[in-house]
């Protein structure tokens, strides 16, 4: 008797066919070796929403009974496989369905493996990945944050890479040839993917985290209130006004003390304070009221707040006052403003960097011209990417020649 | 309407494995069915149906009529009327949005449309959430509709071929519901054996709805207005119906067996180690998944707990449930819904089955149980304590009057 469960964490609706794509791949497997499985997402997510953290899950089993005995969860309580295919993950998860933050690899059972797409090294990412209270691995596939499966964006075959990845992982459980033939027959396979799982699974890099590795920070977590201490009526207080800052001439909103969404963000905003015209306009149409307004009438984006939507940089009219930048350059929420304050020179020698590093600018979501996930696919062919832009095999490829 | 489709020779007997989730099952069969009027108005979580038979229309796979409505009452009222010239239909909804369609819900019954819904079961608001709890689809439990609970994919895809064959028969003709639950399956995709048109067309006749047919070849006129010297007669009438139903379904799943080589020996409700149970719970839905392994862990440490699950609701096989749940020594009902002030302040089915155990000779004690609201996790802690609660009252031999709420935060 054995058994195989894997979750996927992913951003909403970005990602939400790529991971559906790649448990059915688990299961469809899994299956080629008689075995039985089930495909299924965290139903307390809501995958609908742009860039909300979700998760899907995979469970295989030997037998239907073994198989029952493992589902019997609203949710696994720890997997063998953690899957995370968007490296600004790395920070945490807080789902939608308010559960608190919940650090990337908290599922993931000791000795087992947590799966990244990434460009970065392995020491960047575990400034941003919790310690963990039991060694596990972390296994690198060199890609960017997937768009693959999403109907409107290219393949980049990351479903494909994945799949091929598990079988180096997992081998007793999906090996190689039942993954390909699943791939090849599958409702979005193709020959090409199948060559791009073969790649991966030689291509895969891992390396064993020890118990000291990682983000020391404690998660952020709350007690839900019980029955009798919540209001009657479906009634929550309204937001108090918030708090006057440094004598009355700043301002602090305050905030849902449950949901802090910041581990929604896949950029954040960098402000130059020296540029600011204190026109009002990101205060005003931030969704979030993330903004701070400091005692000097400038506005500070608050990082427990901001889910990283770029409507302040959207609406701003001073040039290159706020720009959105990779989260995954940042290790803290930490206040701008006070950096700024404290000392002018280090934070403009800060900003500059976080502002013209490229690889920083670098959308994960979004696109700043036409042609940029052209050419960053092509950037990814230089990391052992295939060329994927001539068309697939049964998928519009005519059309693409 | 119906389209010729040309089955390979000795194909008939075959069964294709999918990986499907509940609501895909249930698109599945809708096809095999061959439909002819759909209608469709979103909701979560039976959203997810509309967009699988969407899928299969749009694939060639399946031709009907789509109709996207306004909203849930025009939804039902579309179908109500498709069905009454002859289409076979198919609608669904889920919490709210079921409970928008309230009258034409109520007009259904009586006027014997064999309409059949998927109710993805949704707690109704407030708070808006999606999460399962069964009182959307019980609301309609007194009205004259066919109520039925399924627990997994393979579940879902045969109950609804079976659900045409019932409501189809001339002597039922009733709308069914089958309520599937959100989350647990209508998005948990599974193994399933999906059978062939050729099984299908030998086991589903083509829906002939006869003298009440509204043709011109066949003049009538559906639901004139009617005064206090005809309602009780009409309501006499769909009693009778849903009396007769019980053997049609007995019949239906006699046949389902035959043609297709599987399928439960007892339509009404799943007995899993009841056998020599001490114990029985009771619960509907994919609340089974949990209370089985729960089971099994229990029977591992020695304490004989079975579970009765069931499937059919309306109508409610009274004699058959009492039999099987008589000879344990405690039942133990766990309700995924609530009935506020209802006698014992239990939910639905605790209360079902207390009324139809009045006028058994063998009255074991019986424990009600709420839990799994809004799609909370039923934790094998919870089933085994309410195994626990129900093995003190074997002991002192008294039903305990209160109703438990299992897993809330205290």
């Amino acid at each position: 008797m054995a058994h195989f469960t894997c979750e996927v964490v992913y951003r909403g609706i970005f990602q939400k066919n790529l991971a559906a794509r790649i448990c059915r791949g688990i299961v469809l497997s899994a299956r080629k070796a008689g075995r039985w499985g089930i495909a299924f997402g965290r139903y307390g997510d809501s995958p609908q929403r742009n860039g909300i953290p979700a998760k899907d899950f995979a469970i295989v089993a030997d037998t239907q009974e073994e198989l029952e005995q493992n589902m019997a969860r609203y949710e696994p309580k720890e997997v063998d496989v953690t899957i995370c295919v968007d490296d600004t993950l790395s920070k945490g998860v807080e789902s939608w369905a308010w559960y608190g933050l919940q650090p990337i690899n908290r599922l993931t059972i000791s000795g087992g493996t947590l799966l990244m797409t990434s460009l970065q090294s392995p020491a960047a990412l575990l400034k941003d990945i919790h310690k963990k209270d039991a060694p596990y691995n972390l296994a690198l596939i060199r890609a960017k944050a997937s768009f693959s499966g999403l109907w409107v964006y290219k393949e980049d075959h990351t479903e494909a890479r994945i799949l091929g990845a598990l079988a180096k992982i997992q081998p007793e459980f999906l090996s190689l040839d039942a993954v390909c033939q699943a791939i090849k027959e599958a409702e979005w396979g193709s020959d090409l993917k199948v060559s791009s799982a073969r790649k991966a699974y030689e291509r895969l890099e891992s390396q064993p985290i020890k118990i000291t590795e990682g983000n020391p920070e404690t998660p952020y977590a709350f007690e839900m209130p019980k029955w009798w201490e919540m209001r009657e009526g479906v009634s929550i207080p309204a937001i108090p006004i918030g708090k006057p800052m440094e004598g009355g001439k700043g301002y602090v909103p305050e905030r849902n003390p449950y949901f802090k969404k910041f581990t929604t963000r896949t950029m954040r905003p960098v402000i130059d304070f020296d540029k600011c015209v204190k026109c009002t306009l990101c205060w005003i149409q931030c969704p979030d009221s993330c903004f701070d307004v400091t005692p000097d009438g400038l506005y500070d984006a608050n990082m427990e707040a901001c889910c990283g939507c770029g409507v302040c940089e959207a609406v701003c009219p001073a040039k290159d006052c706020v720009t959105m930048v990779r989260e995954d350059a940042f290790e803290d929420n930490a206040s701008q403003w006070e950096m700024w304050r404290k000392d002018k020179g280090t934070y403009k020698t800060w900003m500059t960097d976080k502002i013209h590093s490229k690889e920083h600018i670098t959308r994960s979501h979004g696109f700043r011209f036409r042609g940029q996930y052209e050419q960053e696919i092509k950037q990814e062919l230089e990391t052992g990417g295939i060329e994927i832009i001539a068309g697939i095999p049964g998928e519009n490829a005519e059309a693409k020649k | 309407m119906a389209v010729e489709t040309k089955q390979p020779a000795g194909a008939v007997a075959d069964h294709k494995e999918m990986l499907i989730s509940g609501s895909e099952a249930c698109a599945e069969a809708l096809a095999l069915a061959d439909i002819d009027v759909v209608t469709a108005y979103p909701i979560r979580p039976y959203d997810t149906v509309m967009q699988a038979i969407a899928k299969k229309i749009a694939n060639g796979h399946l031709e009907a009529e789509y109709i996207v409505a306004e909203g849930e009452h025009s939804q039902f009222e579309i179908v109500k009327h498709a069905s009454t010239v002859g289409a076979r239909v198919f609608c669904g909804s889920s919490g709210v949005g079921w409970m928008y369609a309230m009258e034409c819900l109520t007009v259904t019954p009586p006027l014997r449309v064999p309409m059949i819904c998927m109710v993805g079961n949704r707690a109704l608001d407030d708070p808006g959430a999606f999460g399962v709890e069964h009182n959307d689809a019980l609301v309609v439990r007194d009205l004259g509709w066919l109520l039925i609970w399924v627990d997994t994919a393979q579940e879902m895809l045969d109950t609804t071929l079976l659900a045409y064959r019932i409501a189809e028969d001339r002597r039922v003709f009733l709308p069914i519901a089958i309520s599937a639950d959100g989350a647990f399956l209508t998005h948990s995709q599974a193994i399933c054996q999906v059978p062939s048109r050729g099984l299908v067309d030998r086991f589903l006749p083509r829906y002939d709805r006869g003298d009440l047919l509204l043709h011109p070849d066949n003049p009538i006129t559906v639901a004139p207005q009617a005064n206090e010297d005809w309602v009780i007669e009409i309501r006499r009438q769909n009693d009778e119906a849903m009396k007769r139903a019980t053997g049609v379904i007995d019949e239906a799943y006699a046949d389902f067996r035959k043609v297709m080589g599987r399928g439960p020996e007892n339509p009404w409700f799943e007995e899993y180690m009841t056998d020599d149970a001490e114990i029985i719970l009771v619960g509907m839905g994919t609340i089974s998944l949990p209370m089985k392994v729960g089971i099994r862990n229990m029977r591992a440490k020695g304490k004989k707990v079975g579970l009765v699950r069931p499937r059919w609701f309306r109508p409610f096989p009274t004699d058959r449930i009492v039999k099987a749940l008589s000879k344990a020594s405690a039942i133990g009902v766990i309700d995924r819904d609530y009935s506020f002030g209802s006698p014992f302040n239990s939910g639905v089915v605790a209360n079902e089955i207390r009324s139809a155990m009045y006028n058994s000779d063998k009255r074991p004690p019986l424990l009600s149980f709420i839990c799994g609201l809004g799609g909370r996790e039923v934790t094998l802690e919870d089933v085994a304590k309410a195994a626990d609660m129900c093995y003190a009252a074997a002991k002192s031999g008294k039903s305990d009057p209160k109703t438990h709420w299992l897993g809330v935060r205290e």
